[in-house]
C-alpha cells in the first residue's frame, strides 16, 4: 500500500510532512481532501483524523497517524534519518526545545500574518491591519531570540540542520510571499539561516509542490 | 548520576508537568523557585535559561532546555533505565502514538483548556478584574468538542496512546488538575471514559505527591 498523506499541499501542516518525506527519499501518495465539500468532516476521514483536520497519514502494518509534527517524527524514525538527533540524548533535546518553540512562540504570530494577509482577501474578507501589526510586533521579539541564538549555532538546536530548523518552513514559505518578507532583513543571521534552508534540494522540491 | 535542577514554580502547569515526569522516573533534582510574581522569569540570570523568559527550564551539566513537553522527554530518556517507560521509544508504533497524543494535548486539548484556567484564576488574581466570561464559555465549547474526541479514543484503549500510561496521558494533568478546582468540572461528567481515565491518572503516587504542591489542592 505505501505511504499516503492525507490533505492538500498547500496546507502548512501537510507540507510539513512532505518536507520530511522529501527528506528522507521516502515514496508517498498524496491524497487530496476536499474542505469546499466538508470531506475533512467525512466519517472516513474522521476515521484518520478524529479532529477532522489535515494532514492525516497512512503507512503499512495498519499505521495510522494525524498531527503534522507527530507524523514527520515517524518518518524521520523510520528511515533512520539524522534529523531527529536520536543518537544523542542532548542534541535531542535541543531538537526537541526548537520544535516547541516552533509552535509555541514563532507559529502563532507568523501564521496570524499570513492568515490576514494572504488567506483572507482570498475569500474577498478584509484584512485586520491591528492583528496584523500586533502580530508583527510579536514576530519581532521571537525573532530576536532567534537572533542571538543563531549568531551562536549555524541552526537553532546547534551547528547541524534538524528537524526544528525543517518545521519552520512552510509557515515562513508564506510569509516571505508577503511584504513582511523585509522583517528578515533586521535579522541577518536569521536571513542567512533561511537561505541555507531554502538551498536544500528537499526544501526546493516542496515549495514547487506547494506552489503547483 | 547526579541530580538535575528545574527551575520554576510547583503551581505553575508547565513546571508541574516537568515535575510529574521527575517524579514518575524516580530522578534526583532540585527545584529553584524563579517567582512570575515578581517578574524574576524576565531577569537575565534567568533569561540566559530561558530566552522567552517563562518557566520552566532545566539545567544538567552544561545541558539547557526550555519548553516543558520538550524537558519531559529528555527527563524520560535520560531515565528510562528506571523502569518507568512513558515514551516507547523501543517500540516503533507505540512511540508513535505517543507522539500522536502529546501533540493532540498541546495542539488540541490546551488551545481549549488554557483560557479557562487563565481566565479563572490568573486574570483576577494578576489584573484584579472579573474572568471574562464570554472567553471561558467558548473555550468550554471548544473542549467539549475536544472531549468528545477523547471519549471515542478511551472507549477503546485504556490510555490516549494505546493500554499504556505515557507522556501523552501525563502531559494532560496540570491544567486538567485547575480546571478540576473550577465550577465547570462537571463536564467530565458527560464523558464517562475521560472520567475514568483521570480517575485512573490522577490515582498514580507521582501524581499525588505534584498535586499537593499546585494551587488549591
Amino acid at each position: 500500500m505505501g505511504i499516503k498523506v492525507y490533505g492538500l499541499t498547500k496546507t502548512t501542516n501537510v507540507a510539513r510532512v512532505l518536507i520530511s518525506l522529501e527528506e528522507v527519499g521516502a515514496d508517498y501518495e498524496v491524497v487530496p481532501v476536499d474542505f469546499a465539500t466538508g470531506e475533512h468532516k467525512s466519517q472516513s476521514h474522521l476515521t484518520r483524523n478524529p479532529f477532522g483536520q489535515v494532514p492525516a497519514f497512512q503507512d503499512d502494518n495498519d499505521v495510522m497517524l494525524f498531527e503534522s509534527r507527530a507524523i514527520s517524527r515517524y518518518i524521520l524514525r523510520k528511515y533512520k534519518s539524522d534529523l531527529l538527533r536520536e543518537d544523542d540524548i542532548k542534541e535531542a533535546a535541543l531538537v526537541d526545545v526548537w520544535v516547541d518553540v516552533e509552535y509555541g512562540q514563532y507559529n502563532a504570530p507568523a501564521s496570524a500574518i499570513c492568515y490576514n494577509v494572504i488567506v483572507k482577501p482570498m475569500h474577498g474578507e478584509e484584512v485586520d491591519q491591528q492583528v496584523v501589526d500586533t502580530n508583527l510586533e510579536k514576530l519581532k521579539k521571537v525573532l530576536e531570540v532567534y537572533e542571538a541564538r543563531l549568531s551562536q549555532y549555524k541552526y537553532l538546536a546547534g551547528d547541524f540542520i534538524s528537524f526544528a530548523d525543517l518545521s519552520h518552513v512552510p509557515c515562513t514559505y508564506y510569509l516571505m510571499l508577503t511584504q513582511y518578507k523585509s522583517v528578515f532583513d533586521s535579522y541577518p543571521h536569521v536571513k542567512a539561516w533561511w537561505e541555507a534552508i531554502m538551498a536544500r534540494p528537499s526544501i526546493k522540491k516542496v515549495f514547487d509542490i506547494m506552489s503547483a | 548520576m547526579s541530580g538535575v535542577k528545574l527551575y520554576g514554580s510547583p503551581m505553575s502547569t508547565c513546571t508541574a508537568r516537568v515535575l510529574l515526569c521527575l517524579e514518575e522516573v524516580g530522578a534526583e533534582y532540585e527545584l529553584v523557585p524563579v517567582s512570575t510574581l515578581t517578574g524574576e522569569q524576565k531577569s537575565p540570570a534567568h533569561l540566559a535559561r530561558n530566552p522567552f523568559g517563562q518557566i520552566p527550564a532545566l539545567e544538567d551539566g552544561d545541558l539547557v532546555l526550555f519548553e516543558s513537553r520538550a524537558i519531559s522527554r529528555y527527563v524520560l530518556r535520560k531515565y528510562q533505565a528506571s523502569g518507568a517507560d512513558l515514551l516507547k521509544e523501543e517500540n516503533f508504533a507505540e512511540s508513535a502514538l505517543v507522539d500522536v497524543w502529546l501533540e493532540a494535548e498541546a495542539q488540541q486539548y490546551n488551545p481549549a483548556i488554557q483560557p479557562i484556567i487563565f481566565q479563572f484564576f490568573v486574570v483576577p488574581r494578576r489584573f484584579g478584574v472579573s474572568p471574562d466570561q464570554a472567553i471561558i464559555d467558548s473555550s468550554l465549547e471548544k473542549l467539549k468538542k475536544v472531549l468528545e474526541v477523547y471519549e471515542v479514543r478511551l472507549s477503546k484503549s485504556k490510555y490516549l496512546a494505546g493500554d499504556f500510561f505515557s507522556l501523552a496521558d501525563l502531559s494532560h494533568f496540570p491544567y486538567t488538575k485547575y480546571f478540576m478546582a473550577t465550577p465547570y468540572a462537571s463536564v467530565f461528567e458527560s464523558y464517562p471514559h475521560v472520567k475514568a481515565w483521570w480517575d485512573d491518572i490522577t490515582s498514580r503516587p507521582a501524581f499525588k505527591k505534584v498535586a499537593a504542591s499546585m494551587h488549591g489542592s
